[in-house]
């Protein structure tokens, strides 16, 4: 099981052919408290950086992008009714959809956990 | 994610930054100035507990102006403010203050204020977006009858929520004795001595609370002071905005400007008779001839509070329709978000008429999806002024 980062604060943890997908705890913390959430539907066919979800915040709404180009597997309906697990658990339980990677060479562009860590530093 | 990244303007800061940064503020560019918008805590928790203690907003960001009659009368200087506001000036008694609003020719809004009657003069609280070009218009067009003096050295604060008037007491000890709009010169004690403040009983979140003016060199220890009391949270401007939204208030630039009416904009409450069709002193401010028959015809638009149906909020610039599938917008949201002590969305914006009755449901675009929301009744939580 690999964790790779995007530089719009995203994670994907990577099993097989799959990609969990969320936002990282950086971002939610930046976002403030989160009140809504909205997700792809399953079976969407998200093209790599179009909007696939939004977080809103008290004040805003942000779009979260596809970090890579799949089909959507599965979202995380917990958050509908509990969108503030990503405020408490971003980087587990509030994990947002599944993607069947479509192209596995567009993980490459992505970064690991410490290059990520010197991209928020 | 999506991340606003914007040229940093040169930002003013208040007289209470350092106090902010100190206190895990997050400063963001707001009319100009690097104001907090929310601290560590968080807007959620920052608003609820203005709704069940005590929350302390810096709004220093917004101009204060002593409007003085040259001939040393008052009521020639309230005289002199109703020739730019629909509002009976006259009638505002010393130690009391009223909402206004500055027109212009069409009847539209240059901004919304509070005028106090300080006995000798009149104080005036306008918004921080607005302050220099109100400055310029009260000089154009009152410097015949008043000095007008902008009190550039001076914070303000507000003290909003059930437990603002028990701790201000320690500090003020006739503020508990003040009604809802009562306003004037006070002293408030800290640890050091005496300020010369002023304070009114009002504010912007539907709370019970005061608002007060403390020169800028004590400003900093006063609201450390008052922030020493562990009922009181500071508060940003993010949670400013959810309280005065579930208050059914209205915020400058968004829900009125120049091109909305004080009855588009169902603000009639706020212009006496006296300045009516009929009145002692109808009329006699700008757009009086394009404002006053709407009192009897109505507007072609009115502002309406919007509770969406679902769980996602409906934001600010979403267009409104009649129904699920129509192409042609009827009306626009002004202001929208998440009502933290409703734990659902809120939002307001402007209707015909027709569809403005309370219990319709219009439909909001939001992402590509059409949202029902209902027409509702404002405030959409009650007020608790103390009147």
């Amino acid at each position: 099981m690999t964790v790779l980062y995007t530089t719009d604060h995203e994670w994907l943890r990577i099993e097989g052919d799959t990609a969990t997908i969320g936002i990282t705890d950086h971002a939610q913390s930046q976002l403030g408290d989160i009140v809504f959430v909205e997700l792809p539907k399953v079976g969407r066919q998200l093209k790599k950086a179009e909007t696939a979800a939004v977080v809103e915040s008290v004040k805003a709404a942000s779009d979260v992008y596809a970090p890579i180009t799949g089909e959507v597997l599965e979202v995380n309906d917990a958050l509908s009714a509990e969108p503030a697990l990503v405020n408490s658990d971003a980087d587990g339980k509030a994990w947002l959809f599944k993607l069947r990677i479509a192209d596995k060479s567009e993980l490459g562009g992505l970064m690991n956990e410490a290059a990520y860590k010197a991209h928020t530093a | 994610m999506s991340t606003d990244v914007s040229e940093a303007p040169v930002l003013q800061r208040t007289p209470l930054h350092a106090l902010h940064l100190a206190r895990g503020g997050r400063l963001v560019p707001f009319a100009g100035h690097d104001m907090p918008v929310q601290y560590a805590s968080g807007v959620l928790k920052e608003h609820l507990h203005t709704r069940a203690g005590a929350g302390l907003f810096d709004v220093s960001h917004m101009g204060q102006i002593a409007l003085r009659p040259k001939s040393g009368k008052v009521g020639d200087a309230a005289l002199a403010l109703e020739r730019l506001v629909p509002q009976d000036i006259v009638a505002v008694a010393p130690g009391r203050q009223r909402y206004a609003l500055f027109t212009n020719a069409a009847g539209g809004l240059l901004d919304d204020l509070m005028v106090a009657n300080f006995g000798d003069h009149l104080f005036l609280v306008v918004n921080g977006a607005c302050k220099a070009a109100d400055e310029a218009h009260l000089r154009e067009h009152l410097s015949d009858v008043c000095t007008i003096e902008v009190l550039a050295d001076r914070a303000l604060v507000a003290l909003q929520g059930p437990k603002a008037a028990s701790v201000l007491a320690k500090a003020c000890p006739e503020a508990p004795a003040m009604r809802f709009m009562d306003a004037g010169p006070h002293q408030v004690r800290i640890a050091g001595g005496a300020i010369a403040c002023f304070v009114s009983r009002s504010g912007y979140t539907g709370e019970d609370g005061f608002e007060i003016s403390i020169p800028a060199a004590q400003a900093e220890a006063l609201v450390s002071g008052l922030l020493d009391d562990p009922d009181v949270m500071p508060v940003g401007l993010g949670a400013r905005d959810s309280l005065r939204l579930e208050a059914g208030l209205c915020l400058y630039g968004h829900d009125i400007d120049a091109t909305t009416t004080p009855v588009e904009a169902a603000l009639e409450w706020s212009v006496q008779k006296s300045r009516r069709s009929g009145g002692a002193r109808a009329g006699g401010f700008p757009g009086a001839n394009v404002i006053l028959p709407q009192f009897e015809q109505g507007a072609s638009r009115r502002r309406v509070g919007l509770r969406p149906e679902g769980r996602a909020p409906v934001r600010e610039g979403a267009p409104l329709f009649a129904d699920a599938s129509s192409s042609d917008p009827i009306g626009t949201v002004t202001s929208g978000g998440f009502g933290p002590s409703l734990n659902a969305p809120i939002a307001m914006g402007y209707l015909p008429p027709l569809h403005a009755a309370i219990g319709g449901t219009v439909f909001a675009d939001v992402r590509g999806q059409r949202l029902p929301l209902r027409v509702s009744e404002m405030p959409f939580v009650p007020h608790n002024y103390k009147r």
